[in-house]
């Protein structure tokens, strides 16, 4: 439920590094996560967030720098640390062959689980995913949103001290992301810690208490979602969207009338605290925006201004 | 979980041990048995078709011909003896093939298993060994279903017919090890057919496996002894017409052969999926 500071990190990274030949996949990054935290990787693909989930799930040895995980080291007690991990790849790797609950039972197995007991527990986690009517289908003509959820329960076979999530509502529909973060939500109130990578911003937001933002291999900023937006933004944002070719003209006419403003392909961002006002003063000035939209600042403003890219491309 | 200072470090205790490699390889054969309950039926009546078809055609066929040729080539043994443990060695080559191409490109590639088993303490080497423990028992299984159509068809000469099922097996692995090896190198299963066509169909046909291989041209013979099949017939037959005593030292070799190649084969295969899982 809280957030256990007190005791020693259940992940300690210190210039974590990752190469692959000639590629630095993570560049030296520094870490911690407290029992009891979600904490999130955000950042945009190929910023090395995979890599270091890898690292830190003991399926791929690190580089460079100092880990530990669980208070273990990965080099040497890997499968001790796996077995208390419960991991949801990126990519599900469900066996579709099998049935929905065979798939939980097989899986307690390799924890080492009696029969009876994966029996137990897949009945459990099938209620809990909401997949109980499904528990005799084979998994492959299940939809996606039903697959992550069979995932999320596979991962729990073990009663894991730590979920590694990698991206887990990537290429959901909303209904079924919402249905996912419900679940994730659930176990963060049982203790549970969760470590999770997205590019979602909306996903950082619902469920990390404390996340890094990352690009191009290094950790750019860290912090909670609403200090990372007090620290790189403003507390709104007024979006305008001109007829194209007019926005590239703008320049002198916008000049003063906000903090900050970002040129995206297709639109202006002005950052400011006072959306509204901005809106209004917009107006003042003679510009006729064909749609204008004012929003409070969100994780997507903070990546921008930190890395002068958007998140998802 | 409340924030609670005297909780011990979460770390000093691991609940259990990680399991030995045998028992992980267990476990992973038992997947592959969960999987194989789907398909038990339809693969044992397949084991039991192949067998009984090609001893018709070829043993009850084919044979009456040859018999009737009293050929000096078969020492005295009918052509369907002479013919079931080559078949026998031959069928549970390709069923190794087969095993080690399709299941590896599932784990690996398209449905991604294996590294859903390096989640959990399952290493690397346990997902190896218990892919090649799982694919030896299939090929028992297809021996064994062999042996007993054979039996009925009156193809075998002697009691000691029934260890020519632990050698098909060991020829089976011998080709299983290698080629599980080269398919976890691969994304795709397409050079599958390549090898089949080009490999595995000419080592059937050239391995004294219909025929003996001193009916090839001089200048073949030696490269037939090249073939790991060879050396599996030979040992098969052996067994099947009781003949294995009677050349020790050959048959000693046809074992060093086959289990050099099972265990070369296991090692790469195991490096192999440990350079794909662990990287």
């Amino acid at each position: 439920m809280s957030i256990d500071l007190a005791s020693p990190p259940l992940i300690h990274a210190r210039g974590l590094t990752k190469r692959f030949g000639a590629f630095t996949a993570v560049d030296s990054i520094d870490f911690d996560v407290a029992p009891g935290e979600a904490f999130g990787f955000l950042g945009p693909n190929g910023a090395g967030k995979t890599s270091t989930m890898r690292m830190i799930g003991c399926t791929s040895p690190a580089t460079g720098g100092t880990l530990s995980v669980l208070g273990m080291d990965p080099a040497t007690q890997g499968p001790e640390i796996r077995g208390r991990l419960g991991v949801v790849p990126q990519a599900d790797t469900l066996d579709e062959e099998l049935t929905v609950r065979e798939n939980l039972l097989i899986y307690g197995r390799y924890f080492g689980l009696s029969r009876a007991e994966c029996g137990r527990r897949a009945d459990e986690l099938l209620e809990f995913a909401q997949l109980s009517e499904r528990r005799n289908s084979r998994v492959e003509p299940l939809s996606g949103g039903m697959k992550r959820r069979l995932t999320i329960a596979r991962s729990l076979i073990n009663e894991p001290d730590m979920m590694l999530l990698d991206e887990p509502t990537t290429g959901l529909d909303p209904q079924a992301r919402h249905l996912l973060w419900d679940r994730l939500y659930r176990l963060k109130q049982r203790g549970v810690t969760l470590v999770l990578t997205t590019h979602y911003m909306d996903e950082a937001e619902q469920l990390c208490d404390r996340l890094v933002v990352m690009d191009k291999a290094k950790i750019v900023a860290e912090g909670s979602p609403r200090s990372l937006i007090e620290q790189y933004s403003t507390r709104e944002v007024t979006e305008l969207r001109f007829p194209v070719g007019i926005q590239e003209t703008l320049d002198v006419q916008l000049d003063g009338l906000a903090e900050r403003i970002e040129h995206l392909p297709d639109r202006l961002l002005l950052y400011t605290d006072d959306g509204e006002a901005v809106a209004v003063a917009v107006h003042d000035r003679g510009l006729r925006p064909e749609t204008v939209l004012v929003r409070r600042s969100s994780l997507e403003d903070v990546f921008l201004r930190l890395t002068g890219r958007s998140l998802v491309d | 979980m409340t924030a609670d200072v005297v909780q011990p470090p979460p770390a000093i205790e691991a609940r259990s041990g990680p399991p030995s490699d045998l028992a992980a390889a267990g476990r992973v054969f038992e997947h592959y048995a969960y999987q194989y309950r789907r398909a038990f039926r339809g693969s044992m009546f397949s084991s039991f078709l192949n067998p009984v078809l090609f001893l018709l055609a070829m043993g009850v066929g084919l044979g009456g011909y040859v018999n009737a040729q009293n050929l000096e080539a078969l020492e005295g043994v009918t052509y369907m003896q002479f013919l079931a443990p080559g078949l026998l060695a031959g069928a549970v080559m390709q069923t190794a093939i087969f095993e080690a191409t399709f299941p590896v490109m599932y784990g690996l590639v398209w449905r991604r298993i294996f590294h859903a088993m390096h989640a959990t303490p399952i290493g690397p080497r346990a997902v190896a060994v218990g892919t090649l423990l799982w694919i030896a028992f299939r090929l028992a299984l297809v021996a064994a279903i062999f042996l007993v159509v054979a039996a009925a068809f009156g193809a075998l000469a002697s009691p000691l017919a029934v260890l020519a099922v632990p050698a098909a097996v060991l020829t089976g692995l011998a080709f299983a090890g290698p080629m599980g090896a080269f398919m976890a190198t691969q994304r795709t299963p397409d050079k599958f057919s390549a090898i089949f066509r080009w490999v595995i169909t000419p080592l059937y046909l050239f391995s004294g496996t219909f025929f003996p291989v001193d009916s090839l041209p001089d200048a073949l013979q030696p490269i037939a002894w090249l073939s790991p099949l060879w050396h599996g017939v030979e040992l098969t037959r052996g067994f099947a017409l009781g003949t294995i005593g009677g050349q020790p030292l050959a048959a000693g070799l046809h074992v060093v052969v086959l289990v050099g190649l099972a265990l070369a084969g296991a090692l790469l295969f195991i490096r192999n999926i440990r350079r794909k899982l662990a990287a």
